[in-house]
Parts: C-alpha cells; sequence; structure tokens
C-alpha cells in the first residue's frame, strides 16, 4: 500500500516528513502516471485556489476523481479538505472539488491571517490531546449523516471521516506529532 | 485555549506558500489575473519596484484604500510593504488585517539602526536577506520567512542568485563546523548563537527561505527552486512584460515542476517580451544594501 502527497504546491513535504518519522516512504504525485503509483492520497495545505487550478492545467483533477470515486483512500488537511468537501462556499466560481465527504465548507470560514491559532484538541482514537495549527482554516457548516466526527473545537467539526475520507481543518504536518498521520495509515484496508 | 499570533502560527502560513509563486500587483484587476493565473498571494503596493526605481523620490507604505480594494477582490492573501524601521506603518497595515507585512528595502528605510520589533505584532512578516547572519537577524527579530532580496526592479535574475547561494551555502558550511566554530561563525555572521547552532544540526533556516528580486522568466522562477529556494516572489516581472497573464500562468507551472526541463520548454513558449531589464552596473540604487 503506497500513499502520495500530492506536491503541485503547498506544505507537501511537511506530509512526507510526518509520514518519514513513522518509517513510510511517502512518494510525491506531481502527474497522472505518479498519481497510477500510488493506493492512497494526501492533499496537502496550501492555496486551495492554486492547487485547483494546478490539478486543472495538469490534467489531474478528473484522474483524482475518479480515484476517489473508485474508493482510493484520501487524506485532506486545510487546503486539502476543501478540494475534499462536497460543497465549498466562498471559493471561486471555477473551483472544483471532489465530494469525497458529505460536508459543506466555508473558505477562510474563520478568518484572515490575524484569526489564525493553535489549540489542543480532544480526538477520538488518541490517549492524549493533539496539538492542532489553524491556518486562514475552512470552517465546516454542515456535515452529513454519514460523515464520522474525530474531533471538534468550539463546537465546531475539525477532524472528519467520511467511508474512506478523512479531512481535518488544521495542520498536523505542522505539528511534530504524527498520531494523525498514523490514524490514517490504521484506517488503510491492506492495514487492517 | 486557544492562541493568536504565536510564531508557529505565522510561520504556519509561509509553510503554506511553498512551492507557490507571490506576485506584486498594483490594482484590483492586476490582483484577479494573478489569482486566475494561480498565484498563492499578491503583494499590493501602488508601483512595482521598477518603476519605483524609475520614478525615484521616497517610496513608502502604499495608500490602506488601495490594499483594501485588492483584499476585496482575491481570496488569497494579501501582503503589503512596510518600509525598513516603520512600526507605524507596520501597525497600519495590521490595523488593516493584511495576511503579511514585507519590511522591504524596496521602500526607502525609515530608521537606519533597527529593523520593525516583529514580535511586537501578530501579523507575520517576511524581511529580505542578501547572506545567512541578515536572514538569522531578521528572525531573531520575529519574521517568519526569508526572502532573499536579490535587486528588485531589473529583471535580472544574478542577485538573487548570488544571495540565494551565500544563505544556503553557508548553511551547508555550518553543518560542517564543529561546536568551538561555532561561536566563531556567530561573531562573523552577526548572528545570535542558539540560531547558529540550531543551523549547525538541521542544515536549514527556521523559516521557509523564498526568493525575491529579479526574477523575469519561467526558468529564473525554476533556477531559484533548484537552488534551494522554498517559493518564488515575482515583481515586475509579470506585469512589466508585455503579455502578464500568460507569463503568471507559465511561471506558476514552473515552480511546481521546476525539475522537470520537459515541462519548462513546455510553458516558456511563446511568452512574448519579458521585461527588458537592465544591467547592475547600470543600477544607481543597489535596494539590497539597505537593511542592517
Amino acid at each position: 500500500m503506497t500513499i502520495g502527497v500530492l506536491a503541485l504546491q503547498g506544505a507537501f513535504a511537511a506530509h512526507q516528513q510526518r509520514f518519514a518519522d513513522l518509517g513510510i516512504d511517502a512518494p510525491a504525485v506531481r502527474t497522472a502516471q505518479e498519481l497510477d503509483g500510488v493506493d492512497a492520497l494526501v492533499i496537502p495545505g496550501g492555496e486551495s485556489t492554486t492547487m485547483s487550478h494546478l490539478m486543472r492545467t495538469n490534467q489531474l483533477f478528473e484522474p483524482i476523481a475518479a480515484r476517489i470515486a473508485s474508493g482510493m483512500p484520501v487524506f485532506g488537511t486545510c487546503a486539502g479538505m476543501i478540494m475534499c468537501a462536497s460543497d465549498v462556499l466562498d471559493g471561486r466560481p471555477d473551483q472544483r472539488s471532489f465530494g469525497a465527504a458529505d460536508l459543506t465548507v466555508r473558505r477562510n470560514g474563520y478568518g484572515r491571517q490575524l484569526a489564525s491559532f493553535e489549540v489542543d484538541l480532544d480526538v477520538k482514537g488518541l490517549d492524549s490531546s493533539f496539538h492542532a495549527v489553524f491556518i486562514r482554516a475552512p470552517l465546516a457548516e454542515r456535515v452529513g449523516p454519514e460523515v464520522d466526527v474525530l474531533a471538534e473545537h468550539d463546537g465546531v467539526p475539525v477532524l472528519l471521516r467520511h467511508g474512506a475520507c478523512t479531512v481535518a481543518s488544521f495542520h498536523p504536518e505542522l505539528t511534530r506529532d504524527a498520531r494523525l498521520h498514523q490514524l490514517f495509515v490504521d484506517s488503510l484496508p491492506a492495514s487492517r | 485555549m486557544s492562541e493568536t499570533g504565536t510564531f508557529p502560527v505565522k510561520r504556519g502560513l509561509a509553510e503554506m506558500m511553498k512551492g507557490g509563486v507571490i506576485m506584486d500587483v498594483v490594482n484590483p484587476e492586476q490582483a484577479k489575473i494573478a489569482e486566475d493565473a494561480g498565484a498563492v498571494a499578491v503583494m499590493a503596493l501602488e508601483r512595482v519596484p521598477a518603476d519605483i526605481r524609475k520614478d525615484g523620490g521616497v517610496a513608502r507604505m502604499s495608500d490602506p484604500e488601495m490594499i483594501q480594494g485588492i483584499q476585496e477582490i482575491c481570496s488569497i492573501p494579501v501582503m503589503a510593504k512596510a518600509r525598513i524601521g516603520h512600526f507605524v506603518e507596520a501597525q497600519i497595515l495590521q490595523a488593516l488585517d493584511v495576511d503579511f507585512i514585507d519590511e522591504s528595502e524596496v521602500l526607502t528605510p525609515a530608521d537606519e539602526a533597527y529593523h520593525i520589533d516583529k514580535m511586537a505584532f501578530d501579523v507575520p512578516f517576511v524581511c529580505g536577506a542578501t547572506n545567512l547572519g541578515e536572514a538569522l537577524r531578521r528572525i531573531s527579530e520575529g519574521a517568519a520567512m526569508i526572502r532573499s532580496k536579490g535587486e528588485a526592479g531589473t529583471g535580472n535574475v544574478v542577485e538573487a542568485v548570488r544571495h540565494l547561494r551565500s544563505i544556503i551555502g553557508d548553511m551547508k558550511r555550518l553543518t560542517q563546523a564543529d561546536e568551538a566554530e561555532l561561536f566563531g561563525w556567530a561573531k562573523e555572521l552577526q548572528a545570535p548563537l542558539p540560531l547558529i547552532q540550531e543551523i549547525a544540526e538541521t542544515g536549514t533556516l527556521p523559516v521557509p527561505l523564498f526568493c525575491a528580486g529579479g526574477l523575469a522568466t519561467p526558468a529564473d522562477a525554476a533556477l531559484a527552486m533548484q537552488l534551494g529556494a522554498d517559493a518564488v516572489f515575482v515583481g515586475s516581472g509579470i506585469f512589466k512584460s508585455d503579455d502578464p497573464s500568460p507569463r503568471a500562468k507559465a511561471i506558476v507551472e514552473a515552480t511546481t515542476h521546476f525539475r522537470d526541463a520537459d515541462i519548462l520548454a513546455k510553458v516558456s513558449r511563446g511568452l512574448g517580451a519579458p521585461m527588458t531589464g537592465i544591467g547592475m552596473d547600470e543600477v544607481n540604487v543597489h535596494y539590497a544594501e539597505r537593511g542592517w
């Protein structure tokens, strides 16, 4: 089971480092050929408009959408959460998302950079709290009935799972704590 | 409880811009073109460096109205420049809720001894550097991102290359130094010893290192990335070229695929004339020399 990290733009190297902390080699994915070589995909934090643009210009959107539709596990953080959501508010008109998780997110829903914050979260499945960094984060405004909420902040879901799709509105790749990456690895079919 | 304005939160936004292109824009129309082209952020300013260079005189923070016009039209982060040492311009920019402040040598310095105390702000700062010592002094003042200065407004990449090589080269040399030598390095670079010791250990800056100052083509952007930059700023290079939109898009592609010469060849085709540019022997004011 190979986990790839979408490396068009953003904090992809930090995700690769967290997997390396777990002894897992997670190759970068920039092309459709590289996508063919992986069994699961991480969509990192970054600028969602930039990533969405680059997916289009690099003919990656349709192949990723097709793989997700056929069950490929995906882990989206921040911009990656926006890419995975079924509905995006305050996005660009041409911005597309994969709809891997049944939820409505508002881009930069917490506000601009001055509203960015860090906080300790209680996460379902972890023994102790997880320190989370939120950067111009998306806000989950509606969560579908089949979505499992794994963590909340101020009553708003911030870590969720819908089938094979896990999303976080914060950046687990930015803290030197690979437990959420381990949780994702544990959720993969091959390791069950 | 939750905390805002912390160093991890400031550096976090810089991390999110890695692998991207930050574009200088002077009005909402250009901001739209930049966002459409895939920019990760825009730098809102009244004149691009090439025009500041041409016009001369004192260059200051932009009009808040102009900055807000750009904030209204685009959804990506908006940066703005304050003069070196002008902490009141920075206070105003923070009050405007800009996402990043560039304490920039392209504007006329306001203080010839001190840079802004960036720790005192909740908004993150980026600062220019020509060498590792300068970069570390800015980081110790609270900068969350460093950019190599290059020579803004020239369309000439040579200074950006010099500064990147100097910063990255000295970091490589630090990893080879023994404990006793690190004291000498701290003295020579005029930088705090703990930061020197950290780099000797990690081989990298504690904040992202971007490249700026003179980039004008997709190949320039890929050159900066191959030399070890985390992302690039393109100032005059886009909107002083013949056809800004395709050039902006091509530079975005080149920054993503900076090691793939086939893609670089493809995106470099038919972009029209880049900005004319000037040789370093014709430059009368060296912005990179501003800052201490």
